[in-house]
């Protein structure tokens, strides 16, 4: 049986500028520039992060395990998001949404957290000083950072069949979820000599399973950290994507990848395409390739372009809704939705890109940056062209070439300010974010699975969450609007 | 692709271009060569 497909996706925002050029400051400026102009001043939990755990099990000594930086700016906002500073980067991590729709919707909400956080914080400082913010997820110089997205699925799910399935899927889905890039910037990329590749991270992959983020990025990573009831759960950790600048890109992507986990977990490995022979050398070719031809060699003895492996993953996702409903990845409507915009995007990549230019990050950026290639008739490697790349993903609106392009929208302007203040209800993000909202003064800090109460008298109360789908709006939006001071929450919660 | 449909694509493509002109960072070079992130993760 598939479980209830939760999600969420979180990003790390490229950063310039700001008090002594220093990213760690800018970074920190921005996060507490937004924690400071509303209510939500509330710490972060590390209680119960483990982000050395590995899903195959065994700890691998080799790894070098992530690290949990407790002493920089980090705040949960009231719609029960994660605002931080990771390393040297701004990032907001969404809350733990119900659908990918909804999920989409959410991500917008950081972004629009982002441009505000970007407006009060210059207000502070002076022009010269001033910071700007990119949802990109490279620099040209051989740094990446990542959006990665997270998934719920069942414990009883074999690690090995999540590797088998999902592999196909995170090399080839680049063609429609890509966010392009001019150039190339590793060792492995400058050899090819590539103007554009689909793909800002396809590059920087260089295992097919593995712990890493930073170093050694696997395809499939191995971070085996539920925040959740872990004998029944797992989060698997998605670190391969491209923040899209495309909401139909972001949801496509989410959809995809839900779907597919969904049929996983409901018919098992089978059905899914063989996989490549040599997945990292497939997922760096297929970026390298805009005329979508290039073939590899897969294990059932098949060649296949990234484009066969999409358009069969396809039919294993319409098969699946097909055979046992969309309620894992969301209502009816929506995951109709998913699927007939993904392959759109499918078909059009392949058959007349002019009709997907408004909602395929990569086919939008090669629009603009072969035309004016050709309208100045440029080098490739002129810096007019990475400054258009670079812009693309620009967060200040009088710079902000994605705002410029005609990227379909896929949420109002209104849901999406919704959306920055009030938490998604079907999730426990919704008592987090409520709870945030209306306690400020009580809540010592919290985190994914717990929000911990100060009430004055006696101990620290921690309310844990560990089921993703308890701590709705449904299971508890009477209680949170009734209990008008936490003390009576928290004996409400205990009776 | 009919005649009339590519001339608006391209009308439309001008456009855009026109607008990416004005807000182009004026000297590219320097905005380009002035990112330089750390990695992250």
């Amino acid at each position: 049986m598939a479980i209830a497909k939760v999600l969420g996706i979180e990003t790390e925002y490229g950063i310039a500028g700001g008090p002594e050029a220093d990213p760690i400051i800018a970074s920190s400026v921005i996060v507490n520039a937004y924690a400071q102009q509303g209510r939500s001043r509330i710490n972060w939990d590390f209680e119960g992060e483990r982000p050395d755990m590995d899903a195959r099990g065994l700890p691998d000594l080799t790894a070098f395990a992530p690290v949990v930086e407790t002493h920089l700016a980090n705040t949960v906002l009231t719609n029960g998001a994660r605002l931080y500073v990771d390393h040297a980067h701004p990032e907001y991590s969404s809350p733990e949404c119900r659908t990918p729709l909804e999920a989409t919707l959410y991500d917008l909400a950081g972004e629009e957290v982002m441009r505000r956080a970007l407006a009060l914080a210059n207000q502070s400082l002076e022009l010269g000083q001033a910071i700007t913010l990119y949802k990109n997820n490279s620099d040209g110089k051989g740094n990446s950072y990542g959006c990665h997205e997270n998934y719920l699925i069942s414990r009883a799910l074999d690690f090995n069949h999540v590797i088998r399935a999902m592999v196909p899927h995170f090399v080839s889905r680049q063609i429609v979820l890509g966010a392009g890039k001019v150039g190339a910037e590793t060792e492995s990329g400058r050899e090819s000599s590539a103007g554009f590749q689909l793909s800002q991270r396809a590059e920087f992959f260089e295992e097919v399973v593995g712990l890493e983020t930073t170093l050694k990025r696997p395809i499939i990573n191995t971070r085996d950290e539920p925040h959740a009831d872990a004998e029944r759960f797992r989060r698997l950790h998605v670190i391969i994507g491209d923040a899209n600048m495309s909401p139909f890109a972001t949801m496509v992507k989410l959809g995809s990848t839900s779907l597919l986990l969904a049929a996983l977990e409901e018919g098992g490995p089978e059905q899914f395409p063989g996989l490549p022979r040599h997945p990292v050398h497939a997922l760096r070719q297929y970026a390298l390739d805009v005329s979508l031809t290039h073939v590899e060699d897969c294990e059932d003895d098949v060649s296949r372009s990234a484009w066969d492996f999409q358009d069969q993953l396809w039919r294993v996702g319409e098969q699946y809704v097909r055979d046992h409903g969309p309620e894992a990845v969301g209502p009816e409507d929506e995951v109709n939705v998913v699927l007939e915009q993904w392959r759109i995007m499918l078909d059009g990549v392949r058959d007349d890109r002019a009709t997907v230019a408004d909602r395929v990050d990569w086919v939008a950026k090669l629009r603009i940056v072969e035309g004016y290639r050709d309208r100045y008739e440029l080098k490739d490697d002129d810096a007019r062209l990475q400054a258009i790349d670079l812009q693309y993903h620009d967060l200040r609106p009088e710079r902000s070439l994605a705002q410029r392009v005609g990227l379909r929208e896929l949420h109002s302007k209104s849901a999406i300010r919704e959306a920055v203040h009030n938490p998604p209800g079907s999730t426990r993000a919704y008592f987090r974010g409520r709870c945030v909202e209306k306690f400020p003064e009580q809540i010592v800090a919290a985190n994914w699975d717990s929000v911990v109460f100060d009430v004055g008298a006696g101990p620290l109360q921690r309310v844990p969450m560990l089921d993703p789908v308890r701590g709705t709006r449904e299971l508890t939006g009477e209680l949170l609007e009734k209990s008008t001071t936490a003390i009576e929450l928290l004996e409400a919660l205990n009776r | 692709m009919d005649a009339t449909k590519g001339d608006q694509l391209k009308a439309d493509l001008d456009d855009l271009l026109d607008e990416i002109d004005e807000v182009l960072e004026e000297n590219a070079e320097e905005f380009v060569r002035n990112y330089v992130q750390k990695g992250g993760e």
